[in-house]
């Protein structure tokens, strides 16, 4: 499974960014090869419109399985990650990467 | 001619002094007022009259037929708005994000997007005694106030043609704003003297400026506050033409829906020196 996390900087102590569509980074960790890449989101802050869908289309496109986000993915957003069947998981806002992933893992993110 | 009220900050005065100023030069000629405020359209609080006509507003939106689709992914290359993406076998429309540009349609290698229509509101023709008045109200929503703004432009030039349209204009320095004084001769900033005030005030200067339009100011609530307003319009030879005065009496006839500008004479004044620089100006 391959999961995503919004995140302020690169790695597992970054913090979570609590917003999805202009999040600044995303860490994408893939579980089967236990491989993690960070992938700069700010050119996002140059569209006025449509962060929300800009940024699941980069989810899209690395098939990601399970976001892991704050604040949760807006309205056009949470349409296009459904569409594509990713798994949404709120609420990890104030934690690290890490803690954020053990929080997942033990359900105790609002999915 | 076209007036536009708009003034940068929510809460200055644009529908008071709106609504005021067309009902105050109704009297003298054939006027309009006309609620370009679409989101929150609230000159109809004040101004009650007959309808005398009404439509649906649409905005064109794509729409995916996939039997021909290759899915090339051209469609969202193509959108500035993300509102057009590939989800794996599918092209999938946001409606609320799309401007309408065509682009999508038009450059899809097999017609698989055509356009359609799509309500995003209403415009209503109101005829009072002696005053034309035209509302028109987003429907809640959607996001998109422009086009609807567009089409009531389009509209009043086309049957208020003949009359000094006075527009209510949304708050701000977006686009809503932007489209909202897009077609008027001359630009009324009200103001309202506080620091707060101040700050948004030199927003929409700017806008304005940049924009190429012809602006005057109107003090709003005059008393309280600050001078940074008057002293940032002298020193940037930008005319203030009227005050009017910040008193309890006016805030309760507004909350009440009911017009001033016959009820008491410093603000009558300050009507009457509005529209005399606005014959002067237009002339």
């Amino acid at each position: 499974m391959k999961l995503a996390f919004t995140t302020k900087g690169k790695g597992w102590d970054a913090e979570i960014d609590p917003r999805f569509g202009r999040a600044e980074f995303l860490f994408i960790y893939d579980e089967e090869n236990n491989e993690s890449v960070n992938i700069d989101n700010s050119s996002v802050s140059e569209h006025a419109h449509g962060a929300g869908p800009m940024t699941a289309q980069l989810l899209i496109n690395n098939n990601v399985n399970v976001l892991i986000t704050g604040n949760g993915a807006g309205g056009n957003a949470a349409r296009v990650l459904d569409a594509a069947g990713i798994r949404s998981f709120s609420g990890a806002d104030d934690m690290t990467v890490k803690e954020a992933y053990e929080a997942f893992k033990k359900g105790g993110l609002q999915g | 001619m076209k007036i536009a009220v708009a003034g940068g900050k929510g809460g200055s005065g644009k529908t008071f002094i709106a609504t005021n100023l067309a009902s105050y030069i109704s009297e003298k000629e054939k006027t309009a007022l006309v609620d370009l405020d679409v989101e929150e359209p609230n000159s109809a609080l004040f101004i009650r009259g007959e309808i005398s006509n009404s439509e649906t507003v649409y905005k064109m939106i794509p729409e995916w037929n996939g039997s021909e689709c290759t899915l090339c992914g051209k469609c969202q290359t193509v959108c500035n708005f993300h509102a057009v993406l590939k989800v794996k076998d599918s092209i999938m429309i946001l409606p609320e994000l799309c401007h309408s540009c065509y682009a999508c349609s038009e450059l899809c290698p097999t017609s698989s997007l055509p356009m359609n229509p799509k309500r995003i509101g209403t415009l209503t023709h109101y005829r009072t005694k002696n005053l034309d008045f035209v509302e028109s109200k987003l429907d809640i929503g959607e996001e998109q106030a422009v086009p609807l703004i567009s089409r009531t432009n389009d509209y009043m030039n086309y049957h208020l043609k003949d009359n000094i349209s006075i527009c209510d204009c949304p708050p701000g320095t977006a686009c809503p704003a932007v489209e909202s004084v897009k077609d008027a001769d001359l630009v009324i900033l009200v103001a309202e003297p506080t620091t707060f005030g101040f700050h948004d005030f030199k927003l929409i200067v700017k806008a304005m400026k940049e924009l190429g339009k012809r602006i005057t100011v109107v003090i709003n609530k005059s008393g309280i506050g600050n001078q940074y307003t008057a002293d940032y319009c002298r020193e940037n030879n930008i005319p203030v033409i009227a005050e009017v005065p910040h008193d309890r009496k006016l805030a309760e006839y507004y909350s009440r829906g009911e017009l001033v500008y016959d009820k008491f004479e410093a603000v009558t004044a300050a009507f009457e020196k509005i529209y005399r620089y606005i014959k002067e100006t237009l002339k």
